[in-house]
């Protein structure tokens, strides 16, 4: 009897899988991003089932920005208590005495302080050789250059000119003193292998994906939720409750909902199929311009 | 257009199950600089309905003042994706992109057709299935066609489109395609491809992308998008031997120990013998171990953890196997390899060698020939420069379990790395193991270099001396030669101009020949400290890496590296030789220090500062801390 090959979902898990052992093997210090995400729900799942039965052998680590969506910061604490595994949680100090908010400093520099700079903080003090990230080719034009196992200089940069050479499945891990990698186990999942990944093996999620009455204001387009009373309102600009959902999640001044009915899995799977925009339109960070990520990337931004 | 869009119906499952039921093509788009890759990508996504609104909106602003199609769009904006790739018009490197049909998945590597980043097309094609080749038809193939192709092969990709690409351009002239059609079969008759197909196409217009084109009825082939939903190219993996590369050993507490890795290929049971690669242990699996509950049986391509039914020594590198299909066990062999650094491949050099989870040192031991990619021709080499391919043999510093590419590319591809920069330097498939390596086994004789050594009452070492001509070296060596010989200690001095007069007079000074002049003398040493003796080497040996090759040559010898760090300026006044002021006239070339560089020892064991102390203080010292 001949066995059934592996699905389109079986490999891509597999090769996940097989990356994500090829990091806890060869590096000393590795630690694997969590961004709360569907991604990062995604990539804890890859890795529990890549060690079973041993515990992940690597710690978690989340840059808190201090401006997550509480529902976000909640579910974190909720899966690390469930699953057990090793969370550090990072921000940056030097951020909070100065009041760096996304309203009075910009988007851009909040981001760059709050985000990259913080990320370089908790992997320098780490030590952390490999981080491992959730971000997928199929989101971005510079992403869907990038290698599995993206070597990093001393200072976290990105040098895309320069990437060295990656043959078949067999990753050159070898690092100087001080530098480090990033590694990206679901590199080749599209959105929709992602969602059909969650809605197949059950994976749980942060309920702001599913649609319900929140209270949102909308600039330029843009549907931002009132997650607390920290996002300042122009005059006569009131909030009002409408059903939305969030297609991607990050900082809530940040991060624009979408207007959608879409309250379970299958729901949500249908209106991405049908939808006509890129997952990252709703993440304000990255139009400001062109190759916006590419810069990103090379000052140490995942 | 078969639409990857379809409205999932109220059924989700169904849908689901048809998604996932899908098979997976991953192709690559090869070629030269300008044949349109990315544009013909940029259609496969536009026609298949994947740009989506927000992408389209800021295109068809960038499309401005750039050649567009009946759409307006300059396709190759959809993947060009690095800042200097959108300054430049040029691909630098491989993209990922996604595109479904209703019968595929696909993925395709979008890869650059410059030369310089050819290794960046390696990269792509190493994990294709097929390659979309394509000309230029007002240019017919060239040498990127060639390169690509011999590329293609070597890395065994066993299916190639050719897309005559721009037809549009040249009128839609059968007689171009079928001359370019004619001429590239006649050229890649002999690499092997299991299917060659050739479509004529304009990939800016979209004619015979999903449809047959009605400006080319002369074209009775398949249009693209239909070629590609339909070829065949799933290889029985799981008919083919049994390969388990060991990548991680499980151990969560004392009562379980697994194997965590993927089956290369072959299918695993419960129940099954099988043996280590290296030590021929046997043992029977106990378990198929994964989150989602035991298995009774794993095939290629499943991430599983293996439990073996007693305790026997596995560890990462290591390979399971059927007893009776086990895989080539052997520190030497033939291989093919592509060079994708600027510094070139030399002989005797040392590098690290990856083959699946194994990693160790290794040597290429002879560049057998370089094929000129456009002839296909055997070329004499003694180096491979970037991007060239070559035919090699290597050695391994410890034997190592592989299959010949052909036979299984996870198995029998490798990389090799830069032992300093830790850069990947070559792509390389195992054409064959070499038996001599099998059936040549060390001699071991009962009088060994402890006892030689111990009946000259001394540690039997190698003191290797490095630096500039002129540096001292060899008046260092010279004293301490007879202070040691003159406490009874039997020494030798192997000093490089005395050698350059016999065994490598055959070598000249260029960096290859400088290899293998201190590969030669390393070997030399050793022997002599396997006879007893202490040996003085005194070479400049300009190079890290030849003189770390120099110390693992020497293996369990002690192995002492002296620097005689004596400044440009001093050696060059000293000139004890002449040699300075030849260089310096132009009458020596690649001469040390003046047009060949020296790099300074980052771990010497001892530093002597030849411009600042006498020679005879500078040997006492030596003497007193060698303490023979």
């Amino acid at each position: 009897m001949t066995p059934t090959p592996l699905t389109h979902l079986q490999s891509l898990e597999a090769e996940s899988i097989e990356i994500l052992r090829e990091v806890a093997a060869s590096f000393e210090r590795p630690v694997m991003m969590y961004s709360i995400g569907k991604d990062s729900s995604v990539l804890l799942h890859l890795a529990r089932k890549a060690f079973f039965p041993s515990k992940i052998p690597f710690p978690l680590l989340h840059v808190d920005t201090t401006f997550k969506f509480k529902e976000m910061i909640a579910f974190r604490d909720r899966t690390a208590e469930e699953y057990g595994f090793d969370l550090i949680t990072h921000t940056n100090q030097d951020g909070v005495r100065d009041g760096i908010n996304p309203f009075d400093h910009g988007s851009s520099r909040y981001t760059d302080i709050m985000k990259t700079a913080a990320l370089r903080q908790a992997l320098n003090a780490g030590r952390y050789d490999a981080a491992i990230g959730g971000a997928r080719r199929d989101e971005e034009k510079s992403r869907a250059k990038e290698r599995v196992f993206s070597h990093r200089n001393a200072s976290h940069a990105w040098d895309p000119k320069n990437q060295r050479p990656e043959l078949w499945r067999t990753f050159n891990t070898r690092l100087n003193p001080g530098e480090s990698m990033r590694v990206f186990p679901i590199s080749n999942w599209t959105e929709l292998d992602v969602w059909t990944y969650i809605y197949a093996e059950n994976i749980p999620i942060v309920p702001l994906y599913f649609a319900k009455p929140r209270p949102v204001v909308e600039r330029s387009g843009t549907l931002i939720m009132v997650d607390d009373e920290r996002l300042p309102l122009a005059q006569g600009e009131t909030p009002r409750h409408e059903t939305v959902r969030f297609r991607t999640l990050g900082c809530y001044p940040l991060t624009g909902a979408i207007r959608s009915n879409a309250a379970d899995l299958p729901s949500i799977i249908m209106e991405m199929q049908a939808s006509r925009t890129s997952e990252r339109e709703g993440r304000l960070i990255d139009s400001d311009s062109v190759g916006s990520m590419e810069k990103k990337k090379q000052e140490g931004y995942f | 257009m078969t639409l990857a869009m379809a409205t999932p119906d109220t059924n989700l499952d169904l849908w689901l199950a048809q998604q996932t039921d899908k098979s997976l093509l991953r192709f690559l788009t090869c070629g030269s600089v300008d044949d349109g890759k990315s544009t013909l990508i940029g259609r496969l996504l536009y026609d298949s309905q994947l740009i989506l609104d927000d992408q389209l909106a800021s295109l068809k602003k960038e499309s401005h003042n750039r050649t567009v199609g009946d759409e307006g769009i300059d396709f190759s904006l959809l993947v060009d994706g690095l800042a200097a790739e959108r300054e430049q018009g040029i691909t630098i490197d491989v993209a990922y992109r996604f595109f479904s049909t209703d019968k595929r998945k696909f993925i395709v590597a979008d890869t650059p057709g410059h030369e310089q980043y050819t290794r960046n097309m390696a990269t792509g094609a190493s994990n294709a299935d097929l390659a979309l080749l394509l000309v230029d038809a007002r240019k017919g193939l060239l040498t990127q066609t060639r390169r690509h192709s011999f590329i293609l092969s070597l890395v065994g990709v066993k299916h190639v489109v050719l897309v005559v690409n721009k037809i549009d351009l040249v009128g839609y002239d059968q007689a171009i395609f079928d001359q370019i059609e004619a001429d590239y079969r006649a050229f890649a008759g002999d690499l092997g491809f299991q299917t060659l197909a050739a479509v004529p196409v304009s990939a800016l217009r979209g004619d015979n992308i999903l449809a047959n084109s009605e400006r080319m009825p002369w074209f009775k082939g398949t249009p693209l998008v239909p070629y590609l939903e339909t070829i065949e190219v799933a290889q029985d993996k799981a008919a083919q031997p049994f390969r388990f590369p060991v990548q991680w050993v499980n151990r969560p507490n004392l009562d379980f120990r697994g194997f965590s890795g993927t089956v290369a290929s072959g299918e695993v049971k419960v129940g099954d013998e099988v043996l280590v690669a290296a030590s021929r242990k046997p043992a029977k699996i106990a378990r198929v171990v994964t989150m989602d509950g035991d298995l009774d049986s794993a095939i290629a391509g499943q991430a599983v953890t293996l439990v073996l039914d007693r305790e026997i020594d596995v560890s990462r590198g290591d390979v399971l196997a059927h007893p009776g299909a086990v895989p080539e066990f052997s520190n030497q062999f033939q291989a093919r390899l592509v060079w994708m650094n600027d510094e070139p491949a030399y002989q005797g050099r040392s590098y690290l060698l990856k083959v699946g989870s194994q990693t160790v040192p290794a040597t290429i031991t002879d560049i057998k020939f370089r094929t000129n990619v456009n002839t296909l021709e055997h070329v004499a080499a003694n180096k491979l420069d970037l991007n060239e391919v070559g035919t090699v043999t290597i050695a391994t510093d410890r034997a190592i379990a592989f299959d010949p590419y052909a036979d299984n590319p996870l198995t029998g591809g490798f990389i090799l790395i830069d032992r300093l920069s830790n850069a990947t330097l070559a792509a390389g498939t195992i054409s064959f193991g070499l038996r001599r390596a099998q059936n040549l086994t060390y001699q071991s004789f009962d009088v060994n270099r402890q006892v030689r050594a111990e009946q000259k009452g001394q540690e039997a070492q190698i003191v290797w001396f490095t630096g500039l001509s002129g540096s001292g070296k060899s008046t260092i060596a010279n004293l301490l030669e007879k202070r040691l010989t003159a406490e009874g200690r039997h020494c030798y001095i192997l000093d490089g101009d005395n050698v350059r007069h016999g065994l490598n007079k055959d070598l000249g000074f260029t960096e290859a020949a400088r290899v293998e002049n201190i590969r030669r003398v390393a070997e030399v040493a050793k022997l002599m400290a396997d006879a007893g003796l202490i040996v003085l080497v005194s070479f400049i040996s300009p190079f890290e890496k030849e003189r770390q090759l120099a110390r693992e040559i020497a293996g369990d010898i002690r192995f002492t590296e002296v620097y005689v760090d004596t400044s440009l300026e001093v050696a060059e006044r000293r000139d004890p030789k002449g040699l300075y002021a030849k260089a310096r006239r132009g009458e020596i070339k690649n001469f040390t220090g003046i047009d060949s560089p020296f790099e300074v020892p980052t771990t010497p064991d001892v530093t002597l500062h030849g411009g600042q102390e006498e020679p005879a203080a500078m040997a006492d010292k030596l003497h007193d801390w060698l303490k023979i």
